[in-house]
């Protein structure tokens, strides 16, 4: 297969298991972020299909070729550094430049002052000024060329090392946490350049984040990785709509997703604090409803709750609430002005309402039909 | 005021650290008869410098000393950093297995006084019928376990991501060690030459067990072969051989000033 191919991949640090079983496929085009919170091996996968750690198990297979034991250098991938890793002693020109030149010039014509004697070498070397000249213009580095590292904003160093990372056209491009260096304002334009570049270049790309709202916004699919397995790996609206496990529906939203505990009786019907909820399930006993903050609404009957505290956002109040001994989070419309110690009915649309079964997994759910 | 006080307090004590040396650059330049009267005086009654430096330059093959000596300090200054710094890269960032126990080996080293090997090493270079060479002189300093130790804590303080973004791009770990790791780690490897060119320009011991006469002899080794063999005592004349001697260090200090500073601060090697 072209594009990057994870299978069954490995590792531990000591006792640590920190990646387990993980399979992966990115073809060719597609930006797949890896997404999960700090500790759960994201870093490492990425670093595993860098070739800059091996893993105990799997294998790492790029553009058809098996790569697990490859140098790093031999696996045609590129990769942007949280803290960039610039030459700190080489210009923006010539840090653009070395991937080429290690890969276009042969050992005898990269010796200082003797390898420019060669026949061709200066020829080749030009070329490769052209290339990086190419790849430097749209990112607006061109007025740089011949600034050091040092003397570079954050921003300008981020792009450095995407152009760094492009100019030899890599089969897959790996970012790791690319972002978290920039202010918040940086760091949302940056994120169009990025897939702009990715758009160029059409390499895999494996963009690793903590961050859903890049994930979910730069990504054509999202994988979650929580404690070194992928749990569930989809576009943005599948992540976010339909997440197959309880841990990736409350990973992902902000607010947090609200997680109720019901109950669903011998005919199936699903019950929060014995009312029923209009949802059928397979299943029986305990289980967890989830809604997201915007599926549930204040309402004129419903389940009776507590308004603790509101946060005006602007476009939208949070209502901070309690349901019974559970803490829920809505969004209500700023008109509606609510105050802390009012009595409020809530009610939800159990079409965007998710269960899930003490396990953890996914039920299915479908609405009861009225009579 | 602080600015002044500062400035008298290292003046003071650059003063009284140069002292001998500004000593013997002044009975340099004195007659000899003028050095031992009873009292004392920095500037010459008479000035002597053209007797003095032309009896040195006539009597002792100042050339041939200083020659020597910098053969010797250049070449134990390439070796030791031809192995010096890809053993400090390896032992700072690579990981192998032992590598713990070869660094614990690199700090055994640094106890050892060099004067300790010195007998069974004149034993071999004897056997090996090396005495009275450059080879002999240069040898038995070429591994420095002071500079990979240098070398080991300074590369340590590079990110890894630089090495790694390095081997992305294709570098192999000698291409790293010479194209990364060494232009980025200038100020250690100005401090650690300064300090192997001074220890070795000035050292008196390893030439003399190891040479004889003036092919090889070194200019710490020259001074003393002019004190015994023409000199006597002359000593206006001996002080202005030990001028002539040491200063091609002062010179090469002076021009380095500014980088050697650099280093010292940098690699925390100062205290």
């Amino acid at each position: 297969m072209r594009g990057l191919l994870l299978d069954g991949l490995d590792k531990s640090f000591g006792a640590t298991r920190v990646l387990r079983n993980v399979r992966l496929a990115v073809p060719p085009g597609e930006f797949v972020a890896l997404l999960g919170p700090s500790g759960c091996g994201k870093s490492t996968l990425l670093r595993i299909v860098a070739g800059i750690e091996a893993p105990d198990a799997g294998r790492v297979t790029i553009d058809g070729r098996d790569v697990t034991r490859a140098h790093p250098g031999a696996r045609d991938v590129a990769m942007v550094f949280q803290n960039y890793a610039l030459y700190p002693h080489l210009t923006v020109r010539q840090n653009i430049a070395v991937p080429l030149m290690m890969r276009r010039l042969s050992a005898w014509r990269r010796v200082p002052v003797l390898g420019g004697l060669l026949p061709g070498t200066a020829a080749q070397r030009r070329d490769i000024q052209a290339d990086v000249t190419r790849i430097a213009e749209p990112l607006g580095l061109a007025p740089l060329l011949d600034r050091r590292p040092a003397q570079l904003s954050g921003g300008q160093r981020q792009r450095v090392a995407l152009a760094r990372a492009v100019v030899r056209s890599p089969h897959v491009f790996l970012l790791d946490e690319p972002l978290s260096n920039l202010d918040a304002a940086l760091r949302v334009t940056t994120r169009r350049e990025i897939v702009d570049i990715h758009r160029r270049v059409g390499a895999a790309t494996l963009y690793v984040t903590h961050d859903q709202a890049e994930a979910l916004t730069m990504a054509d699919r999202v994988a979650v990785m929580l404690g070194g397995e992928i749990v569930q790996v989809g576009t943005p609206t599948e992540i976010y709509e339909n997440p197959v496990d309880l841990r990736v529906a409350s990973f992902i939203g902000s607010p947090r997703i609200n997680l109720l505990p019901a109950h669903a009786g011998e005919d199936g019907a699903v019950r929060l604090q014995g009312v029923a909820t209009g949802l059928v399930t397979t299943a029986r006993g305990k289980l967890t409803l989830a809604i997201r903050p915007e599926a549930l609404e204040p309402a004129h009957s419903g389940w009776p709750a507590l308004v603790e505290h509101t946060e005006y956002l602007g476009e939208t109040t949070l209502l901070h609430a309690r349901l019974d001994t559970t803490a829920v989070v809505l969004r209500a419309p700023v008109s509606q002005g609510f105050a802390p110690g009012q009595p409020v009915m809530l009610r939800f649309d159990p079409a965007r309402a998710l269960l899930f079964g003490e396990d953890g997994h996914r039920l299915p759910a479908h609405e009861a039909q009225h009579a | 005021m602080g600015n002044a006080a500062r400035l008298a307090v290292l003046g003071l004590l650059a003063l009284l650290f140069m002292a001998p040396y500004i000593w013997m650059i002044s009975a340099s330049l004195k007659p000899t008869d003028e050095l031992f009267r009873a009292h004392m005086a920095l500037i010459p009654e008479r000035f002597a410098a053209i007797e003095n430096y032309g009896r040195v330059l006539r009597e002792v093959p100042v050339a041939q000393y200083l020659w020597n000596g910098v053969v010797m300090c250049g070449g134990i200054l390439v070796f030791q950093l031809l192995f010096a710094i890809p053993a400090g890269y390896a032992l700072a960032k690579l990981r192998f297995a032992g590598r713990d126990w070869v660094f614990g080996a690199v700090m055994l080293g640094l106890l050892v006084p060099a004067h300790v090997p010195a007998l069974p090493l004149y034993v071999a270079f004897s056997g090996m019928g090396l005495l009275n060479s450059f080879a002999a002189l240069i040898i038995p300093s070429t591994i420095s376990v002071f500079g990979i130790f240098l070398f080991r804590q300074f590369f340590k303080s590079l990110p890894d991501e630089l090495i790694h973004a390095a081997r992305i791009d294709g570098m192999g770990e000698a291409a790293i060690v010479w194209r990364v790791v060494l232009p980025n780690a200038w100020p250690a490897a100005t401090a650690f030459a300064i300090f192997s060119v001074v220890a070795h320009w000035n050292d008196l011991f390893w030439p003399l067990i190891v040479t004889t006469g003036q092919a090889y002899a070194t200019p710490a080794l020259g001074v003393l072969h002019f004190r015994t063999e023409e000199a006597g005592d002359d000593f206006a004349a001996l002080m202005a051989a030990c001028v002539i001697m040491t200063a091609p260090l002062v010179l090469a200090f002076l021009l380095a000033q500014r980088r050697f500073v650099e280093g010292i601060a940098t690699t925390g090697l100062k205290g």
